[in-house]
């Protein structure tokens, strides 16, 4: 199962989980399983998030591939200037 | 300049051609936003507040509609209300209630400058006496405009609604903090005790603006039919288009938007401000409308960056090992939620290899304008606090700056504070380029000092199209939609040119308009280059697909029988039979005979950015009689990943390097106690000019990025992180005075130096 780390501030949503391990296979799964345990983050998933793969930031990516093995950041979306 | 590029292993990346764009440009042909001209087009303006905070009672534009010569006016009634929810758009998530207030007010007016209404008549002097003629009646309201005083207790509230998030238990009353963020890595207190020294500061920055040359300006032409065109100045006119559509309630399909030119953007192009105002006012008058901001608008009613409040510790050992970090940024909003706290609080300490972190932050609203993205948004306020602190300590410990941070450097496999590890980065060896740099080793004269600090941006991807024809004759059209600000058509002519091995100067590009290419996200985030580069060779190498279809079709052979080589289409080997090689030029000549143009086509939502570090270098001379810093020598370091047109990356840095000068020495809004702006001009607000620098030298670290296909990094954000720290620290060795507020203006200098004893 993948390692999922929660930044930041979505800890509020979680009662205060920050990591755990979830068995997903891209990050549309993730997400979805997330939602499911975690009500409150659901609607946040879709709102501004980024996760990083085994260091790799991906946005906007729900197909992106995870390992069983990976390591999981979900983590406030980049913009820039 | 100097350069530390790896031996060239293509044939046109990483050269230097003449961009394709640039006759134009420099003959005055090529067209800005408020150069287009349509038949009949009104001028619009619009009417401002001149109250930083105030509820508007009513509004009565009838006279004004009277007036000879005025065709329409519109107001906050013209556009649907919206609700206030965050919903994925442009640069991240979006409140579209925010947007339309920001755009139009509704029930108050939060700044000086706040629209209140627009109008659109024969002439611009019509306009104004419209403008004149719209009765506005408010109820002025106390104001305020510091961040540190917006969060005190009877603080006058902006948003009766605005309850702060990421607080346990939430609170039940208002405040102008919409938001605290907190990130956390190892046991910040655990590393403390185990410090030898720890050193604690607070820093101070003022809102400073972007600062482009070109103001804000379109011309929108309505239909009949509903449907409109739209011409901008912009990053991005994609979002324009979302953003205009959602305003406004129309259909995404029925709005084109075309962008100009764009006379500097560097993040404060990527909102709307004129746009939903002037194709409103064109759908009204059913005549094409035209409006351009002053740079008094620009100053007053256009996103500067924040202002900010940066409190730092950080926790070392004797031998120069940091063992803890934290950190506690408060940031300047604007009126309405939405600063850059998150990635201020990301940056942090990004430069370093930490295990323990603590950073939290706060968004703050105040009676000043929203502020929009800024280079690297947020990162250069953080940092500066940091590596102003981080030089501190070096001084304190007796260590050499570079030693300092080559011990703490972050690398490959480092943890940032905001959780991922990092790929392959060059921090090291942007640090490594500086000890051996000529720059640092050259002596120093009287009242001089040196500086350095170092930065960091992440960098992005996201959706981009591409589209790229084979012509009749040979040549090639590249259609991107990511606007051009810093040289990327020639970028991607290039990497076009080296996977198709064709003359450069046989691609001709375009940025293409928003219903001649699917989707493309703006150009920011330092993704242009990384994205549309990416897209680019997929475009190309769907051509040499294609064209080897084509040959191989003629030959009678199978598809996998042909290769493509040294820009020829060959037969793979001796058993695919003898045919005469053919050109990109000779399948194009019998293209139409053989299925069709060759047209390839990329439309991706482009992953794999990675981030990039930089070092900079600054010498400063301090006049002890007039506090007057002068920058005498500054270097600029940075990891490109590959440098495609080496010409252009330094242009990024030096155009960086310049507005984090600026920012450092002279660039402040400043406001009176009446809440208004006072140097809304760029006599008042000083950036700094050819005239008061020296050459910025560059120096290209190339550490590639293995996710993109020529190892590009984004590039055009980094070089304004270091600037302020690098040379704070060398005014504190110039002056003897070590600076914890900016900007370092004469009088502060002069008055630091005196009471310290040193003028």
């Amino acid at each position: 199962m993948a390692h999922v780390v929660l930044i930041g501030n979505l800890r509020q949503y979680t009662g205060d989980v920050t990591a755990l391990d979830v068995d997903a296979a891209s990050v549309r799964q993730l997400f979805r399983k997330l939602g499911e345990k975690f009500p409150e983050l659901a609607p946040h998933l879709e709102e501004g998030l980024a996760v990083a793969i085994d260091g790799q930031i991906y946005q906007d990516a729900l197909l992106e591939p995870i390992r069983p093995d990976s390591e999981v950041h979900i983590l406030p979306q980049i913009a820039g200037g | 300049m100097q350069e530390r590029v790896k031996k060239p292993q293509f044939d046109v990346v990483g050269t230097r051609p003449v961009r394709p764009d640039g006759v134009d440009k420099v003959t005055g042909r090529a067209k800005y936003g408020a150069d287009l001209k349509m038949a009949g087009q009104l001028v619009g303006k619009v009417l401002r507040s001149p109250h930083p905070h105030a509820r508007i009672k009513s509004i009565d534009v009838s006279k004004a509609l009277a007036l000879p010569g005025v065709k329409a006016v519109v107001t906050s009634k013209d556009f649907p209300e919206q609700p206030s929810e965050f919903i994925p758009a442009g640069e991240g998530v979006v409140n579209y209630r925010d947007m339309t207030n920001n755009v139009m007010a509704r029930e108050k007016v939060l700044y000086e400058g706040h629209a209140v209404a627009a109008v659109a008549a024969l002439n611009e002097k019509a306009a104004l006496a419209a403008l004149d003629a719209i009765k506005v009646e408010y109820e002025v309201l106390p104001h305020v405009i510091d961040e540190m005083e917006a969060i005190k207790p009877g603080a006058p509230i902006l948003h009766e609604d605005m309850i702060t998030t990421g607080v346990t238990p939430p609170p039940t009353k208002a405040s102008n903090i919409s938001k605290r963020v907190e990130f956390n890595l190892g046991d910040v207190d655990k590393g403390f005790a185990e410090a030898d020294l720890i050193v604690e500061r607070e820093f101070k920055t003022k809102a400073v603006h972007q600062g482009y040359i070109e103001p804000h300006a379109c011309l929108a032409s309505a239909s009949e039919d509903g449907s409109a065109e739209l011409w901008v100045t912009t990053q991005g006119h994609w979002v324009v288009r979302a953003y205009c559509a959602k305003l406004l309630d129309w259909d995404i399909s029925k709005i084109r938007v075309t962008s100009s030119e764009i006379g500097g953007g560097f993040g404060g192009k990527t909102v709307v401000y004129l746009e939903p105002l002037a194709l409103a006012l064109s759908k009204k008058a059913q005549r094409p409308v035209k409006m351009v901001m002053s740079r008094e608008e620009v100053f007053k009613a256009s996103g500067p960056t924040s202002g900010g409040t940066v409190k730092v510790k950080i926790g070392v050992k004797k031998d120069g090992t940091i063992t803890a970090g934290e950190a506690e940024i408060t940031l300047q909003a604007g009126a309405f939620q939405g600063s850059p706290v998150q990635p201020a609080c990301m940056c942090a300490f990004a430069n370093y290899d930490l295990e323990n972190v603590k950073v939290v932050g706060y968004d703050v609203v105040s009676n000043r304008p929203k502020v929009a993205a800024y280079r690297a948004p947020g990162g250069p306020i953080s940092t500066y606090g940091v590596e102003s602190l981080v030089d501190e300590i070096a001084e304190k410990l007796g260590m050499c700056p570079i030693e300092l941070r080559l011990k703490n450097a972050a690398k490959e496999g480092t943890r940032a504070a905001y959780g991922p590890k990092f790929g392959p980065v060059g921090l090291i060896e942007c640090l490594e380029a500086a000890k051996d740099s000529d720059h640092w080793k050259a002596p120093l004269g009287p009242n001089q000092g040196r500086g350095l600090a170092a930065g960091f941006w992440f960098n992005i991807g996201g959706e981009t199209t591409v589209s790229l024809q084979l012509n009749e004759d040979g040549t090639l059209t590249l259609m991107a939609g990511t606007p051009d600000i810093g040289g990327l058509r020639a970028s991607l002519c290039m990497m076009a040119a080296e996977e198709l091995k064709v003359d450069v100067s046989k691609i001709r590009p375009i940025i293409a308009d928003t219903s001649s290419l699917g989707y493309n996200f703006l150009t920011g985030g330092s993704r242009s280059t990384f994205s549309s580069g990416m897209a680019t060779v997929d475009a190309a190498r769907s051509i040499v697909k294609q064209a080897c279809g084509r040959a191989a079709k003629l030959w009678d052979i199978p598809e996998e029988a042909v290769t493509f080589e040294d820009g020829m289409i060959r037969p793979a080997g001796e058993n695919a039979g003898k045919h005469k090689p053919m050109s990109l030029s000779d399948i194009a000549k019998v293209a139409g005979k053989t299925g069709g143009a060759i047209v390839g086509y990329a439309a991706i939502s482009a992953q794999g950015a990675a981030p990039s570090f930089g070092v900079h270098i600054a010498d400063t001379e301090v006049d002890p009689g007039t506090g007057k810093v002068t920058v005498t020598r500054y270097t600029a370091i940075q990891d490109a990943g590959k440098a495609i047109h080496p010409s252009y990356v330094e242009g990024q840095y030096q155009g960086g390097a310049v507005q984090g000068i600026g920012w450092a020495l002279n660039e402040e809004y400043i406001y009176g106690e009446d809440g208004k702006l006072q140097n809304a001009g760029f006599l008042d607000y000083r950036v700094p000019v050819a005239s008061d620098l020296p050459m910025i030298d560059t120096i290209i670290v190339e550490v590639p990025n293995p996710r993109h296909p020529y190892g590009v990094r984004g590039i055009g954000e980094t070089p304004i992180v270091p600037p302020m720290a690098a040379i704070g620290a060398a005014v504190r060795r110039a002056s003897g005075v070590r600076f914890f507020e900016l900007p370092m203006s004469p009088p502060k200098v002069l008055k630091a130096m005196k009471a310290a004893g040193k003028a």
